[in-house]
Protein backbone atom coordinates (compact mmCIF):
# COMPACT_ATOMS: atom_id res chain seq x y z
CA UNK A 1 0.00 0.00 0.00
CA UNK A 2 0.80 3.66 -0.61
CA UNK A 3 3.15 5.00 2.09
CA UNK A 4 0.92 8.17 2.53
CA UNK A 5 -1.99 6.40 2.65
CA UNK A 6 -0.98 4.69 5.29
CA UNK A 7 0.31 7.76 7.09
CA UNK A 8 -3.06 9.33 6.41
CA UNK A 9 -4.51 5.81 8.56
CA UNK A 10 -1.72 6.68 11.26
CA UNK A 11 -2.55 10.33 11.82
CA UNK A 12 -6.18 9.74 11.85
CA UNK A 13 -6.41 7.25 14.26
CA UNK A 14 -4.18 9.34 16.54
CA UNK A 15 -6.61 11.95 16.73
CA UNK A 16 -9.43 9.20 17.07
CA UNK A 17 -7.72 7.89 20.01
CA UNK A 18 -7.11 10.87 21.94
CA UNK A 19 -10.62 12.15 21.29
CA UNK A 20 -12.59 8.71 22.70
CA UNK A 21 -11.29 8.82 25.54
CA UNK A 22 -10.52 12.60 26.58
CA UNK A 23 -13.15 13.20 29.50
CA UNK A 24 -13.21 9.49 31.34
CA UNK A 25 -13.45 9.30 34.99
CA UNK A 26 -10.65 7.55 37.21
CA UNK A 27 -13.74 5.03 37.72
CA UNK A 28 -13.39 3.66 34.74
CA UNK A 29 -9.33 3.89 34.10
CA UNK A 30 -8.45 0.70 34.94
CA UNK A 31 -10.96 -1.43 32.40
CA UNK A 32 -10.82 1.21 29.96
CA UNK A 33 -6.75 0.30 30.23
CA UNK A 34 -7.61 -3.49 30.34
CA UNK A 35 -9.84 -2.91 26.97
CA UNK A 36 -7.21 -0.89 25.23
CA UNK A 37 -4.54 -3.99 26.40
CA UNK A 38 -7.20 -6.30 24.77
CA UNK A 39 -6.99 -4.56 21.48
CA UNK A 40 -3.60 -4.70 20.51
CA UNK A 41 -3.89 -8.15 21.05
CA UNK A 42 -4.97 -7.98 17.45
CA UNK A 43 -0.87 -8.69 16.77
CA UNK A 44 -2.78 -11.91 16.75
CA UNK A 45 -3.79 -11.03 13.14
CA UNK A 46 -0.16 -10.40 12.08
CA UNK A 47 1.61 -13.92 13.57
CA UNK A 48 -1.36 -15.68 11.23
CA UNK A 49 0.14 -14.43 8.62
CA UNK A 50 3.99 -14.61 9.33
CA UNK A 51 2.75 -18.73 10.86
CA UNK A 52 0.70 -19.31 7.50
CA UNK A 53 3.54 -18.19 5.25
CA UNK A 54 6.73 -19.25 6.79
CA UNK A 55 8.72 -21.72 5.02
CA UNK A 56 11.23 -22.86 6.97
CA UNK A 57 10.58 -24.75 10.65
CA UNK A 58 12.34 -22.20 13.12
CA UNK A 59 10.19 -19.39 11.40
CA UNK A 60 7.29 -21.17 12.19
CA UNK A 61 8.32 -22.41 15.37
CA UNK A 62 8.66 -18.40 16.71
CA UNK A 63 5.85 -17.49 14.59
CA UNK A 64 3.49 -20.09 16.45
CA UNK A 65 5.27 -18.36 19.71
CA UNK A 66 3.91 -15.29 18.86
CA UNK A 67 0.33 -16.39 17.73
CA UNK A 68 0.15 -17.88 20.77
CA UNK A 69 1.00 -14.95 23.10
CA UNK A 70 -1.05 -12.81 21.70
CA UNK A 71 -4.29 -14.93 22.12
CA UNK A 72 -3.41 -15.18 25.22
CA UNK A 73 -3.40 -10.98 25.23
CA UNK A 74 -6.48 -10.90 23.06
CA UNK A 75 -8.82 -13.63 24.58
CA UNK A 76 -7.74 -13.11 28.66
CA UNK A 77 -7.71 -9.06 28.05
CA UNK A 78 -11.86 -9.06 26.36
CA UNK A 79 -12.39 -11.73 29.22
CA UNK A 80 -10.92 -9.87 32.02
CA UNK A 81 -12.58 -6.81 30.89
CA UNK A 82 -15.60 -8.10 30.83
CA UNK A 83 -15.37 -9.56 34.22
CA UNK A 84 -14.63 -6.27 35.90
CA UNK A 85 -17.11 -4.48 34.20
CA UNK A 86 -19.93 -7.50 35.48
CA UNK A 87 -19.31 -5.57 38.54
CA UNK A 88 -20.20 -2.16 37.67
CA UNK A 89 -23.98 -3.50 36.52
CA UNK A 90 -26.50 -2.27 37.80
CA UNK A 91 -27.00 -3.13 41.52
CA UNK A 92 -28.83 -6.52 42.86
CA UNK A 93 -31.92 -6.99 44.72
CA UNK A 94 -31.38 -7.78 48.75
CA UNK A 95 -32.37 -11.21 48.42
CA UNK A 96 -29.50 -11.62 45.56
CA UNK A 97 -27.23 -9.84 47.38
CA UNK A 98 -27.41 -11.70 50.83
CA UNK A 99 -27.17 -15.65 48.95
CA UNK A 100 -24.09 -14.06 47.00
CA UNK A 101 -22.51 -13.00 50.37
CA UNK A 102 -22.97 -16.30 51.64
CA UNK A 103 -21.19 -18.51 48.86
CA UNK A 104 -18.38 -16.54 49.01
CA UNK A 105 -18.02 -16.73 52.60
CA UNK A 106 -17.81 -20.34 51.98
CA UNK B 1 -7.58 -19.92 1.55
CA UNK B 2 -8.63 -16.90 -0.14
CA UNK B 3 -12.60 -16.74 -0.48
CA UNK B 4 -12.78 -12.64 0.40
CA UNK B 5 -11.73 -10.30 -2.31
CA UNK B 6 -9.65 -7.41 -1.58
CA UNK B 7 -12.37 -5.10 -1.57
CA UNK B 8 -14.18 -7.25 0.79
CA UNK B 9 -11.41 -7.71 3.26
CA UNK B 10 -10.54 -3.53 3.16
CA UNK B 11 -14.56 -2.96 3.99
CA UNK B 12 -14.69 -5.95 6.56
CA UNK B 13 -11.39 -4.85 7.96
CA UNK B 14 -12.79 -1.32 8.43
CA UNK B 15 -15.79 -2.54 10.24
CA UNK B 16 -13.35 -3.94 12.40
CA UNK B 17 -11.64 -0.66 13.20
CA UNK B 18 -15.00 1.25 13.88
CA UNK B 19 -15.44 -1.51 16.45
CA UNK B 20 -12.48 -1.46 18.20
CA UNK B 21 -13.16 2.90 17.91
CA UNK B 22 -16.85 2.09 19.41
CA UNK B 23 -15.37 0.33 21.97
CA UNK B 24 -12.73 2.65 23.43
CA UNK B 25 -16.13 5.21 23.45
CA UNK B 26 -18.15 2.73 25.02
CA UNK B 27 -15.39 2.27 27.77
CA UNK B 28 -15.47 5.54 28.91
CA UNK B 29 -18.81 5.65 29.96
CA UNK B 30 -20.08 3.06 32.97
CA UNK B 31 -23.51 2.61 31.34
CA UNK B 32 -22.04 2.02 28.37
CA UNK B 33 -18.71 -0.27 29.27
CA UNK B 34 -19.54 -3.09 28.95
CA UNK B 35 -21.40 -3.23 25.41
CA UNK B 36 -18.33 -1.52 24.05
CA UNK B 37 -15.73 -4.09 25.38
CA UNK B 38 -18.42 -6.70 23.54
CA UNK B 39 -18.01 -5.09 20.67
CA UNK B 40 -14.83 -5.17 20.63
CA UNK B 41 -14.32 -8.59 21.27
CA UNK B 42 -16.83 -8.87 17.98
CA UNK B 43 -14.26 -6.68 16.22
CA UNK B 44 -11.42 -8.66 17.03
CA UNK B 45 -13.72 -11.90 16.06
CA UNK B 46 -14.18 -10.54 12.73
CA UNK B 47 -10.98 -9.99 11.96
CA UNK B 48 -9.39 -13.20 13.00
CA UNK B 49 -12.35 -14.55 10.23
CA UNK B 50 -11.15 -12.39 7.57
CA UNK B 51 -7.47 -12.93 7.66
CA UNK B 52 -8.40 -16.80 7.32
CA UNK B 53 -11.02 -16.26 4.64
CA UNK B 54 -8.61 -13.48 2.41
CA UNK B 55 -4.80 -14.93 3.29
CA UNK B 56 -2.77 -17.60 1.44
CA UNK B 57 -2.18 -19.45 4.41
CA UNK B 58 -0.33 -22.82 5.50
CA UNK B 59 -0.27 -24.80 8.58
CA UNK B 60 -4.11 -23.46 9.25
CA UNK B 61 -4.26 -27.05 11.68
CA UNK B 62 -1.18 -25.66 13.61
CA UNK B 63 -2.34 -22.08 14.09
CA UNK B 64 -5.40 -23.29 14.67
CA UNK B 65 -4.36 -25.45 17.76
CA UNK B 66 -2.13 -22.54 18.90
CA UNK B 67 -5.11 -20.27 18.97
CA UNK B 68 -6.92 -23.08 20.68
CA UNK B 69 -4.19 -23.41 23.51
CA UNK B 70 -4.03 -19.57 24.31
CA UNK B 71 -7.81 -19.60 24.83
CA UNK B 72 -7.89 -22.46 27.07
CA UNK B 73 -4.97 -20.60 28.85
CA UNK B 74 -6.24 -17.39 29.20
CA UNK B 75 -10.32 -17.72 30.25
CA UNK B 76 -9.60 -19.76 33.26
CA UNK B 77 -7.01 -17.18 33.86
CA UNK B 78 -8.84 -14.52 33.83
CA UNK B 79 -12.18 -15.59 35.11
CA UNK B 80 -10.49 -17.41 38.13
CA UNK B 81 -7.52 -14.96 39.24
CA UNK B 82 -9.03 -13.16 42.03
CA UNK B 83 -9.76 -9.55 42.07
CA UNK B 84 -6.85 -7.90 43.71
CA UNK B 85 -4.62 -9.70 41.65
CA UNK B 86 -6.34 -8.72 38.58
CA UNK B 87 -3.43 -5.36 37.90
CA UNK B 88 -0.87 -7.77 37.06
CA UNK B 89 -2.95 -10.11 35.19
CA UNK B 90 -3.57 -6.84 33.09
CA UNK B 91 0.49 -6.51 33.17
CA UNK B 92 1.31 -9.89 31.71
CA UNK B 93 -1.31 -9.68 29.02
CA UNK B 94 -0.19 -6.46 27.83
CA UNK B 95 3.64 -8.15 28.26
CA UNK B 96 3.07 -11.25 26.06
CA UNK B 97 1.44 -9.07 23.28
CA UNK B 98 4.29 -6.32 22.98
CA UNK B 99 6.61 -9.87 23.13
CA UNK B 100 4.03 -11.56 20.08
CA UNK B 101 4.71 -8.00 18.31
CA UNK B 102 8.16 -7.65 18.76
CA UNK B 103 8.63 -11.21 17.13
CA UNK B 104 6.44 -11.44 14.46
CA UNK B 105 8.64 -7.98 13.27
CA UNK B 106 11.63 -9.95 13.32
CA UNK B 107 10.21 -12.92 11.27
CA UNK B 108 9.23 -10.48 8.62
CA UNK B 109 12.40 -8.29 8.46
CA UNK B 110 13.96 -10.76 5.55
CA UNK B 111 11.08 -10.13 3.77
CA UNK B 112 10.90 -6.50 3.64
CA UNK B 113 14.23 -5.88 3.50
CA UNK B 114 14.63 -3.58 0.93
CA UNK B 115 12.49 -1.40 2.03
CA UNK B 116 13.77 1.24 3.98
CA UNK B 117 10.53 2.32 6.08
CA UNK B 118 9.28 -1.03 6.45
CA UNK B 119 12.88 -1.70 8.52
CA UNK B 120 12.54 1.47 10.24
CA UNK B 121 9.36 0.03 11.38
CA UNK B 122 10.78 -3.56 11.99
CA UNK B 123 13.55 -1.37 14.49
CA UNK B 124 10.72 0.31 16.27
CA UNK B 125 8.88 -2.89 16.87
CA UNK B 126 11.75 -5.05 18.05
CA UNK B 127 12.97 -2.81 20.43
CA UNK B 128 9.66 -1.29 21.98
CA UNK B 129 8.30 -4.59 21.46
CA UNK B 130 10.65 -5.92 23.90
CA UNK B 131 11.09 -3.26 26.13
CA UNK B 132 7.28 -3.62 26.62
CA UNK B 133 7.44 -7.01 26.96
CA UNK B 134 10.21 -7.33 29.91
CA UNK B 135 9.07 -4.37 31.47
CA UNK B 136 5.55 -5.74 31.87
CA UNK B 137 7.80 -8.64 33.55
CA UNK B 138 8.97 -6.64 35.97
CA UNK B 139 5.62 -4.67 36.92
CA UNK B 140 4.25 -7.80 37.42
CA UNK B 141 6.78 -9.30 39.65
CA UNK B 142 6.15 -6.26 41.57
CA UNK B 143 2.70 -5.93 41.73
CA UNK B 144 2.74 -9.99 42.66
CA UNK B 145 5.65 -9.06 45.24
CA UNK B 146 7.70 -11.86 43.58
CA UNK B 147 10.37 -8.88 44.05
CA UNK B 148 10.51 -5.52 46.33
CA UNK B 149 7.74 -3.28 45.57
CA UNK B 150 10.44 -0.22 46.40
CA UNK B 151 12.21 1.79 44.15
CA UNK B 152 15.21 -0.72 43.33
CA UNK B 153 18.10 1.49 42.45
CA UNK B 154 22.10 0.35 42.58
CA UNK B 155 25.30 1.70 42.57
CA UNK B 156 26.06 3.37 38.71
CA UNK B 157 22.06 2.22 37.61
CA UNK B 158 21.74 5.85 35.65
CA UNK B 159 25.22 5.18 34.03
CA UNK B 160 24.14 1.54 33.15
CA UNK B 161 20.53 2.75 31.72
CA UNK B 162 22.37 5.24 30.00
CA UNK B 163 24.61 2.72 27.71
CA UNK B 164 21.78 0.04 27.57
CA UNK B 165 19.61 2.95 25.43
CA UNK B 166 22.54 3.83 23.48
CA UNK B 167 23.48 0.63 22.99
CA UNK B 168 19.73 -0.16 21.61
CA UNK B 169 19.89 2.73 19.63
CA UNK B 170 23.29 2.24 17.88
CA UNK B 171 22.09 -1.50 17.15
CA UNK B 172 18.45 0.08 15.72
CA UNK B 173 20.41 2.30 13.47
CA UNK B 174 22.82 -0.74 12.69
CA UNK B 175 19.58 -2.46 11.73
CA UNK B 176 18.60 -0.14 9.80
CA UNK B 177 20.96 0.55 7.37
CA UNK B 178 21.93 -3.29 6.89
CA UNK B 179 18.40 -4.73 7.49
CA UNK B 180 21.15 -7.53 8.89
CA UNK B 181 19.58 -10.66 10.77
CA UNK B 182 22.54 -10.25 13.70
CA UNK B 183 21.45 -6.64 14.31
CA UNK B 184 17.91 -7.44 14.76
CA UNK B 185 18.63 -10.13 17.53
CA UNK B 186 21.37 -7.68 19.60
CA UNK B 187 18.31 -4.76 19.34
CA UNK B 188 15.75 -7.74 20.94
CA UNK B 189 18.65 -8.78 23.65
CA UNK B 190 19.17 -4.90 24.59
CA UNK B 191 16.01 -4.05 24.43
CA UNK B 192 15.10 -6.22 26.87
CA UNK B 193 17.30 -5.48 29.14
CA UNK B 194 16.18 -1.94 28.61
CA UNK B 195 13.13 -2.55 30.34
CA UNK B 196 13.91 -4.57 32.72
CA UNK B 197 16.36 -1.45 33.71
CA UNK B 198 13.63 1.22 33.37
CA UNK B 199 11.07 -0.25 34.98
CA UNK B 200 13.07 -1.50 38.57
CA UNK B 201 13.75 2.11 40.03
CA UNK B 202 9.73 2.71 39.77
CA UNK B 203 8.15 2.57 42.89
CA UNK B 204 5.22 0.34 43.62
CA UNK B 205 2.28 2.85 44.38
CA UNK B 206 3.59 4.10 40.48
CA UNK B 207 3.28 0.27 38.80
CA UNK B 208 0.05 0.93 37.61
CA UNK B 209 1.29 4.16 35.75
CA UNK B 210 3.78 2.42 34.36
CA UNK B 211 1.69 -0.41 32.91
CA UNK B 212 -0.46 1.96 31.08
CA UNK B 213 2.55 3.28 29.61
CA UNK B 214 4.10 0.01 28.50
CA UNK B 215 0.34 -0.38 26.92
CA UNK B 216 0.64 2.75 24.97
CA UNK B 217 4.34 1.14 23.59
CA UNK B 218 2.80 -2.02 22.72
CA UNK B 219 -0.42 -0.10 20.78
CA UNK B 220 2.72 1.12 18.89
CA UNK B 221 4.29 -1.22 18.45
CA UNK B 222 1.56 -3.51 16.52
CA UNK B 223 0.93 0.51 14.34
CA UNK B 224 4.10 -0.32 13.34
CA UNK B 225 3.95 -3.91 12.54
CA UNK B 226 0.92 -2.95 10.75
CA UNK B 227 3.05 -1.23 8.32
CA UNK B 228 5.66 -3.70 7.91
CA UNK B 229 2.95 -6.04 7.17
CA UNK B 230 0.46 -3.51 5.33
CA UNK B 231 -2.27 -3.95 7.02
CA UNK B 232 -4.54 -1.23 7.75
CA UNK B 233 -6.68 -2.80 10.58
CA UNK B 234 -3.39 -3.48 12.55
CA UNK B 235 -2.24 0.15 12.36
CA UNK B 236 -5.61 1.69 12.82
CA UNK B 237 -6.36 -0.71 16.12
CA UNK B 238 -2.17 -0.10 16.98
CA UNK B 239 -2.79 3.45 16.72
CA UNK B 240 -5.63 3.72 18.74
CA UNK B 241 -4.07 2.45 21.78
CA UNK B 242 -1.18 3.85 21.55
CA UNK B 243 -2.95 7.00 21.33
CA UNK B 244 -5.73 6.80 24.07
CA UNK B 245 -2.90 4.97 25.83
CA UNK B 246 -0.85 7.65 25.81
CA UNK B 247 -3.99 10.21 27.32
CA UNK B 248 -4.92 7.68 29.86
CA UNK B 249 -0.86 7.49 31.15
CA UNK B 250 -1.11 11.22 31.84
CA UNK B 251 -5.00 11.24 33.44
CA UNK B 252 -3.63 8.29 35.90
CA UNK B 253 -0.21 10.49 36.08
CA UNK B 254 -2.70 13.46 36.80
CA UNK B 255 -4.75 11.63 39.53
CA UNK B 256 -1.69 10.82 41.56
CA UNK B 257 -0.09 15.03 41.16
CA UNK B 258 2.68 12.64 39.65
CA UNK B 259 4.18 13.34 35.97
CA UNK B 260 5.53 10.89 33.77
CA UNK B 261 9.08 11.77 33.68
CA UNK B 262 9.10 11.79 37.53
CA UNK B 263 8.01 8.41 38.09
CA UNK B 264 10.42 6.75 35.22
CA UNK B 265 13.71 8.81 36.73
CA UNK B 266 12.42 9.92 40.23
CA UNK B 267 14.09 7.40 41.98
CA UNK B 268 17.75 8.71 40.59
CA UNK B 269 17.31 12.08 42.09
CA UNK B 270 18.09 11.20 45.42
CA UNK B 271 14.89 9.70 46.33
CA UNK B 272 16.78 6.10 47.21
CA UNK B 273 16.89 7.89 50.78
CA UNK B 274 12.87 6.66 50.84
CA UNK B 275 11.61 3.17 50.69
CA UNK B 276 12.80 1.44 53.39
CA UNK B 277 10.80 -1.82 54.02
CA UNK B 278 12.72 -1.83 58.08
CA UNK B 279 9.86 -1.64 60.91
CA UNK B 280 9.85 1.57 62.98
CA UNK B 281 10.62 0.64 67.09
CA UNK B 282 8.78 4.20 67.78
CA UNK B 283 5.88 3.73 70.19
CA UNK B 284 2.25 3.64 68.79
CA UNK B 285 -0.95 3.48 70.64
CA UNK B 286 -2.65 -0.08 70.37
CA UNK B 287 -6.00 -0.51 71.50
CA UNK B 288 -8.71 -3.62 71.27
CA UNK B 289 -11.32 -4.11 69.14
CA UNK B 290 -13.75 -3.31 72.20
CA UNK B 291 -12.12 0.08 72.35
CA UNK B 292 -12.58 0.59 68.78
CA UNK B 293 -16.29 -0.20 68.84
CA UNK B 294 -16.77 2.18 71.77
CA UNK B 295 -15.18 4.82 69.66
CA UNK B 296 -17.80 4.22 66.51
CA UNK B 297 -20.48 3.44 68.81
CA UNK B 298 -20.54 7.05 70.22
CA UNK B 299 -19.42 8.66 67.28
CA UNK B 300 -21.87 10.49 64.97
CA UNK B 301 -19.78 11.09 61.40
CA UNK B 302 -17.74 8.59 60.63
CA UNK B 303 -15.68 8.33 57.43
CA UNK B 304 -13.99 4.89 56.39
CA UNK B 305 -11.01 4.85 54.49
CA UNK B 306 -10.82 1.52 52.58
CA UNK B 307 -7.27 0.46 51.28
CA UNK B 308 -5.67 -3.04 49.55
CA UNK B 309 -5.69 -4.56 52.52
CA UNK B 310 -9.39 -4.42 53.06
CA UNK B 311 -9.44 -6.84 49.85
CA UNK B 312 -6.59 -8.78 50.28
CA UNK B 313 -8.59 -10.17 53.48
CA UNK B 314 -11.90 -10.32 51.38
CA UNK B 315 -13.28 -8.04 54.28
CA UNK B 316 -15.13 -6.17 52.33
CA UNK B 317 -18.90 -7.99 53.45
CA UNK B 318 -17.72 -7.40 57.12
CA UNK B 319 -17.37 -3.96 56.09
CA UNK B 320 -20.46 -3.40 54.70
CA UNK B 321 -22.24 -4.84 57.29
CA UNK B 322 -20.75 -2.94 59.70
CA UNK B 323 -21.54 0.29 58.07
CA UNK B 324 -25.36 -0.48 58.25
CA UNK B 325 -25.06 -1.85 62.01
CA UNK B 326 -23.43 1.86 62.76
CA UNK B 327 -26.30 3.41 60.21
CA UNK B 328 -28.87 1.55 62.06
CA UNK B 329 -27.89 3.16 65.12
CA UNK B 330 -28.37 6.66 63.94
CA UNK B 331 -24.28 7.07 62.98
CA UNK B 332 -23.68 8.77 59.54
CA UNK B 333 -21.04 6.38 57.55
CA UNK B 334 -19.57 7.71 54.27
CA UNK B 335 -16.81 5.62 52.55
CA UNK B 336 -13.97 7.88 51.25
CA UNK B 337 -12.30 6.33 47.71
CA UNK B 338 -9.12 7.65 47.23
CA UNK B 339 -8.52 7.95 43.46
CA UNK B 340 -5.94 4.76 43.42
CA UNK B 341 -7.26 3.35 46.20
CA UNK B 342 -6.49 -0.42 45.56
CA UNK B 343 -3.44 -0.89 43.00
CA UNK B 344 -4.77 0.92 39.99
CA UNK B 345 -7.26 3.60 39.49
CA UNK B 346 -10.81 3.47 40.16
CA UNK B 347 -9.76 -0.59 41.43
CA UNK B 348 -11.32 0.10 45.15
CA UNK B 349 -15.03 1.07 43.14
CA UNK B 350 -14.51 -2.33 41.11
CA UNK B 351 -13.51 -4.09 44.38
CA UNK B 352 -16.11 -2.38 46.79
CA UNK B 353 -19.12 -3.35 43.89
CA UNK B 354 -18.05 -6.62 43.88
CA UNK B 355 -18.86 -6.74 47.72
CA UNK B 356 -22.44 -4.78 47.00
CA UNK B 357 -21.38 -1.47 48.92
CA UNK B 358 -23.99 1.02 48.00
CA UNK B 359 -23.04 3.13 45.05
CA UNK B 360 -24.14 6.09 47.10
CA UNK B 361 -22.11 5.60 50.31
CA UNK B 362 -19.01 6.34 48.13
CA UNK B 363 -17.50 9.49 48.14
CA UNK B 364 -14.71 10.61 45.93
CA UNK B 365 -11.66 12.08 47.35
CA UNK B 366 -12.32 15.64 46.44
CA UNK B 367 -15.89 15.65 48.16
CA UNK B 368 -15.09 13.72 50.93
CA UNK B 369 -11.89 16.15 52.18
CA UNK B 370 -13.81 19.14 53.36
CA UNK B 371 -16.14 16.57 55.68
CA UNK B 372 -12.93 15.01 57.95
CA UNK B 373 -12.94 18.27 60.29
CA UNK B 374 -16.45 17.21 61.01
CA UNK B 375 -15.76 13.48 61.40
CA UNK B 376 -15.69 11.79 64.73
CA UNK B 377 -13.89 8.80 63.45
CA UNK B 378 -11.57 7.95 60.31
CA UNK B 379 -11.69 4.15 60.42
CA UNK B 380 -8.36 3.64 57.87
CA UNK B 381 -8.83 -0.49 56.74
CA UNK B 382 -6.19 -1.77 55.33
CA UNK B 383 -4.53 1.52 53.78
CA UNK B 384 -1.64 3.40 54.18
CA UNK B 385 0.22 5.28 51.68
CA UNK B 386 -3.15 7.48 50.30
CA UNK B 387 -3.58 8.74 53.75
CA UNK B 388 -0.25 9.40 54.71
CA UNK B 389 0.37 12.94 55.40
CA UNK B 390 4.34 12.42 53.92
CA UNK B 391 2.93 13.22 50.52
CA UNK B 392 2.33 16.68 52.00
CA UNK B 393 4.77 17.58 54.23
CA UNK B 394 8.00 15.61 52.90
CA UNK B 395 9.31 16.61 49.46
CA UNK B 396 11.80 13.87 49.53
CA UNK B 397 9.11 11.30 49.39
CA UNK B 398 8.31 9.13 47.05
CA UNK B 399 4.62 9.69 47.16
CA UNK B 400 5.22 13.43 47.88
CA UNK B 401 2.91 15.42 45.68
CA UNK B 402 0.43 12.86 45.35
CA UNK B 403 -3.29 13.91 46.95
CA UNK B 404 -4.35 12.24 49.92
CA UNK B 405 -6.99 11.97 51.99
CA UNK B 406 -6.82 14.48 55.11
CA UNK B 407 -7.75 12.12 57.58
CA UNK B 408 -5.21 13.67 60.37
CA UNK B 409 -8.30 16.21 60.44
CA UNK B 410 -10.44 14.14 62.27
CA UNK B 411 -11.02 13.83 65.60
CA UNK B 412 -9.84 10.61 66.38
CA UNK B 413 -8.32 7.99 63.36
CA UNK B 414 -8.44 4.09 63.58
CA UNK B 415 -6.16 2.22 61.54
CA UNK B 416 -6.53 -1.28 61.37
CA UNK B 417 -3.62 -3.16 59.92
CA UNK B 418 -1.63 -6.26 60.22
CA UNK B 419 1.28 -5.01 60.89
CA UNK B 420 3.69 -1.88 60.91
CA UNK B 421 4.95 -2.97 58.09
CA UNK B 422 5.17 0.01 55.09
CA UNK B 423 2.61 0.19 52.92
CA UNK B 424 3.39 -0.45 49.00
CA UNK B 425 5.63 2.54 48.27
CA UNK B 426 7.98 1.33 51.49
CA UNK B 427 7.86 4.40 53.50
CA UNK B 428 6.49 4.91 56.95
CA UNK B 429 3.73 6.74 57.69
CA UNK B 430 3.68 9.28 60.81
CA UNK B 431 0.20 9.50 61.29
CA UNK B 432 0.26 6.27 62.98
CA UNK B 433 2.35 7.92 65.93
CA UNK B 434 -0.07 10.59 66.36
CA UNK B 435 -1.65 11.05 69.87
CA UNK B 436 -5.26 11.39 67.99
CA UNK B 437 -4.41 7.75 66.46
CA UNK B 438 -5.51 4.26 67.44
CA UNK B 439 -4.08 0.98 65.53
CA UNK B 440 -6.00 -2.18 66.27
CA UNK B 441 -3.71 -5.22 64.91
CA UNK B 442 -4.43 -8.25 63.03
CA UNK B 443 -5.97 -9.31 59.16
CA UNK B 444 -8.76 -6.78 58.75
CA UNK B 445 -11.82 -9.44 58.49
CA UNK B 446 -10.86 -10.89 61.78
CA UNK B 447 -10.55 -7.52 63.34
CA UNK B 448 -13.76 -6.04 61.66
CA UNK B 449 -15.38 -9.33 62.66
CA UNK B 450 -14.54 -8.77 66.13
CA UNK B 451 -15.42 -5.14 66.27
CA UNK B 452 -18.73 -5.53 64.71
CA UNK B 453 -19.59 -7.85 67.10
CA UNK B 454 -18.33 -5.42 69.67
CA UNK B 455 -20.67 -3.12 68.12
CA UNK B 456 -23.27 -4.60 68.55
CA UNK B 457 -22.74 -5.71 72.20
CA UNK B 458 -22.55 -2.04 73.15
Amino acid sequence: MEAITLLTFFVLSVFVGFEVVSKVSSTLHTPLMSGANAIHGIILVGAVIVAGQAESIPVLVVALIAALLATVNLVGGFVVTDRMLEMFGGRKPAGATASTTKEESK
Amino acid sequence: MIVLSPEWTAVLYLIAAVCFILALKGLSSPKTARRGNLLGAFGAVLAMVVVFLSTELDNIALILGVIALGTVIAVPASRLVKMTQMPQLVALFNGVGGGAAALVALLELPLVADELGAVIAVAFTVLVGAVSFSGSAITFAKLQELMPTRPIVFPGAPVVISLVALGSLASAVWLVLTADATASYVLLALGTALGVLIVLPVGGADVPIVISLLNAFTGLTVAASGLVLGNTLLLVAGTLVGASGTILTRAMASAMGRSVAGILFGAFRGGSTAGSTAQSDRPVRSSSAEDVAILLGYAQRVIVVPGYGLAVAQAQHTMAELASTLEAKGIEVVFGIHPVAGRMPGHMNVLLAEANVPYEVLSEMDEVNPQFKNADVALVVGANDVVNPAAKTTPGSPIYGMPILDVAAARQVVFLKRSMRPGFAGIENDLLFEPQTTLLFGDAKDSLTKVLTAVKNL
